[in-house]
């Protein structure tokens, strides 16, 4: 059984604005191919101003297809047309306090049928930009077809750089075997063959740099940023947290007070290397400064 | 809700609580290791005894020593197969359906990459095999034959006896995947041409984490486990003591209990389905309802999808499983229901309803009573309904961009 938060359940069980809007001028219809669930998005627009007056929904799909659905209703009814195609997917999720990571389709189709019916709005022809393929990386919710382009566009070859490059296998590993056949597969097409014991060829730190386009410094301000605005949960529960370094994509920290030592630490680290990634948008490891390197310490 | 109603006895089984008090002492009193010499181990040992008996009566094995436990169905496919391509290594070519359990299908997918060759008999409309096909992959290049005896999601049973005289005609081994079949209808199979057979316990009342898998004496044989002497050394490791004296009192319950299965279970399984066809419009069953399971029904609800249907299904209380792809967090709606031609829109809203002994009538009113309200609703949110019923050409009707 899926872990829905009772928010995905109050949408589902009592989902708001079922059914077709009437007079609707704006329908987007989109379907998910990954699993076979489809929704028709009709919403009224007030031309003096673009102000969505009404939205409805009418979805073939799973629980969090109508909860996602419902959501997005929810939310971009009042806004007007421009501040609608503001509304992310991570919007939508978020909404609803969280999707499993199997289920983010579901919320990126919600926000696919927002973008058709604005286009129907304004008489464009909407096309899809993204194909979504099967989940690869539960902890990140990576698909295949990510995993595959990103090794074709960056020549990747070995399961580091695509960790690296995507996040995919940078968790729990378990999808370490799927990504070495998806670079078996896709390493092939230009004519290699993959080598599992290659080591990844560019030095992580450049790779790193390159993504983020921050420089050092920006880059570690906006790491003491991400962990200054977690500190106030870690002290409500009596603990805190301290950049001590960064090298490349390790980053140390100290657990502090009710956190050190804390049977949970290691899952409080994992929070909050999930939470730099999603900044930084790179792969980050977040590592205990008592696990730093003897030369490192002193070096400072 | 109270206890709640239990209609997915295909997934596992509530284990009875006369087995439960059978494998208790086998936690304490009866801890000892059944290979020790001494008194701690030597009635373990009987009880084990007992239990490969019950188990060979209920499958009509011809020997006890044929009944090899071990940990699970998947261990017992796996230590088939596999055996059957360490025991032939010329033989490069496997045999089985599309509809297998994945225990068989990801088994034989990995294979496939080590370059053996795989031929999947496919299914008609309502899941049935075209043995000509069978017979025509046949050969002495096939290791081994592995074809389920009764499907997991519609029951639906295949002609195993008569394909395993085929395969024996041929020169090659056959297996069965007789997970769902065991305990709910009836076998004997020293009259047969099986060679191998899996079990899983859970399927039957008995718990988790115990399997048999059958092996016809003078088998060729290779153990994936290899160890200790246990099971005459066709499967090393520790024997599950309380689970196989589990496993023998499910077997001995399972044969009383057959014809009542056959006769009972299987009137409230047509009661219901009956029940449900009648109340709820643009629903179909699937499968093979001429040669299926007593305790299955699989049925398929148009236009909606069926985690929705589960969740509020759950609300009811009733407890039940689907197809859709969405319940696995896989790509595709069923294998099953894919390789029987079902459209999307009602793939993905079948529903598996498995009965057991443990149900009773008015449980099976309830549910008749439940779901066509629980359809109803949900119709009235797809995109294919209309007010009283599918739009017109629904699939011309709606027809989103597909990402």
């Amino acid at each position: 059984m899926w872990d829905y938060s009772e928010k995905v359940k109050e949408h589902f069980f009592d989902p708001k604005n079922a059914g077709a809007v009437e007079n609707a001028n704006a329908i987007g219809e989109v379907g998910s191919i990954s699993c076979g669930d489809a929704l028709r998005l009709t919403l009224r627009v007030n031309e003096d101003g673009d102000v969505i007056e009404d939205a409805g929904f009418q979805t073939f799909g799973c629980g969090s297809a109508i909860a996602s659905s419902s959501a997005l209703t929810e939310i971009i009814k009042g806004m007007n047309v421009e501040e609608a195609l503001n509304v992310s997917n991570q919007d939508i999720a978020d909404f609803l306090d969280g999707l499993p990571p199997e289920k983010m389709h579901c919320s990126v189709m919600g926000r696919e049928a927002l973008q058709a019916a604005v286009a129907n709005y304004r008489g464009e022809e909407w096309e899809d930009d993204h194909e979504e393929g099967a989940l690869i990386c539960k902890c990140f919710a990576i698909d295949a077809v990510m995993i595959e382009d990103t090794i074709r566009a960056n020549n990747l070859s070995t399961v580091e750089e695509v960790t690296n490059y995507t996040k995919a296998g940078g968790g729990c590993s378990s999808c370490h075997e799927g990504i070495e056949e998806i670079l078996e597969t896709v390493m092939a097409e230009r004519g290699e063959t993959f080598n599992p014991s290659a080591k990844a060829p560019a030095p992580q730190t450049e790779a790193a740099t390159a993504t983020s386009g921050m420089t050092n410094l920006q880059r570690i301000r906006r790491i003491e940023m991400v962990l200054e605005s977690m500190r106030p949960t870690l002290k409500a529960d009596g603990g805190d947290v301290e950049l001590v370094e960064v090298d490349g994509n390790t980053i140390y920290v100290n657990m502090m007070g009710a956190c050190s030592g804390c049977q949970l630490a290691s899952a409080t680290l994992g929070g909050i290397q999930q939470r730099l990634m999603e900044e930084l948008g790179e792969f980050i490891k977040v590592v205990p400064a008592s696990q730093m390197p003897q030369a490192m310490k002193a070096g400072g | 809700m109270s206890k709640g109603i239990y209609l997915d006895n295909n997934a596992t089984t509530m284990v009875d609580p006369k087995i439960v008090e059978a494998m208790l002492p086998f936690f304490s009193d009866q801890f000892g290791n059944p290979s020790s010499m001494h008194s701690f181990g030597n009635k373990v040992g009987k009880a084990i005894k007992q239990a490969r008996k019950n188990i060979q009566t209920l499958i009509g094995a011809e020997h006890d020593s044929e009944i090899i436990f071990t940990s699970c169905g998947t261990e017992s496919d796996s230590t088939a197969i596999l055996s059957a391509l360490r025991a032939q290594p010329d033989r490069k070519e496997i045999i089985t359906t599309v509809v297998e359990h994945p225990a068989v299908l990801t088994l034989c997918e990995n294979l496939e990459k080590d370059g053996y060759t795989i031929h999947r008999l496919k299914v008609d409309g309502k899941g049935r095999l075209d043995l000509n096909e069978y017979k025509a992959h046949l050969s002495d290049q096939v290791a081994i034959v592995s074809v389920m005896w009764a499907n997991n999601e519609t029951g639906t049973l295949f002609p195993v006896e008569k394909m395993a005289e085929m395969a024996y005609d041929a020169g090659v081994l056959f297996h069965s995947d007789a997970v769902q079949a065991v305990g709910k209808i009836p076998m004997d199979l020293k009259s047969t041409k099986i060679d191998m057979l899996s079990i899983s316990g859970h399927k039957l009342h008995a718990p988790k984490g115990i399997g048999v898998l059958y092996l016809r004496r003078g088998t060729r044989f290779r153990p994936l486990l290899r160890g200790g002497h246990q099971e005459r050394g066709r499967r090393a490791g520790t024997e599950n003591t309380a689970s196989i004296v589990a496993l023998g009192e499910a077997a001995k319950m399972a044969l009383e209990y057959m014809e009542h299965e056959n006769t009972y279970v299987k009137g409230l399984r047509d009661k219901l389905e009956e029940g449900i066809l009648a109340a709820v419009p643009n629903s179909f069953v699937t499968g093979n309802p001429e040669d299926r399971l007593p305790n299955t029904a699989n049925i398929a609800f148009e236009y909606i999808e069926g985690e929705a249907i589960l969740m509020l299904l759950n609300k009811e209380g009733i407890a039940a499983s689907s197809g859709s792809a969405c319940t696995s967090g896989s790509l595709e709606p069923s294998h099953v229901m894919r390789a029987m031609d079902i459209p999307y829109t009602a793939a993905h809203g079948s529903v598996r309803f498995s009965l057991s002994r443990y149900n009773t009538e008015s449980e099976i009113d309830a549910v008749i009573e439940a779901v066509p309200k629980i359809m109803e609703k949900l119709r009235k949110l797809s995109p294919y309904w209309g007010e009283n019923g599918p739009v017109e050409e629904p699939e011309k009707a709606f027809q989103p961009t597909y990402a």
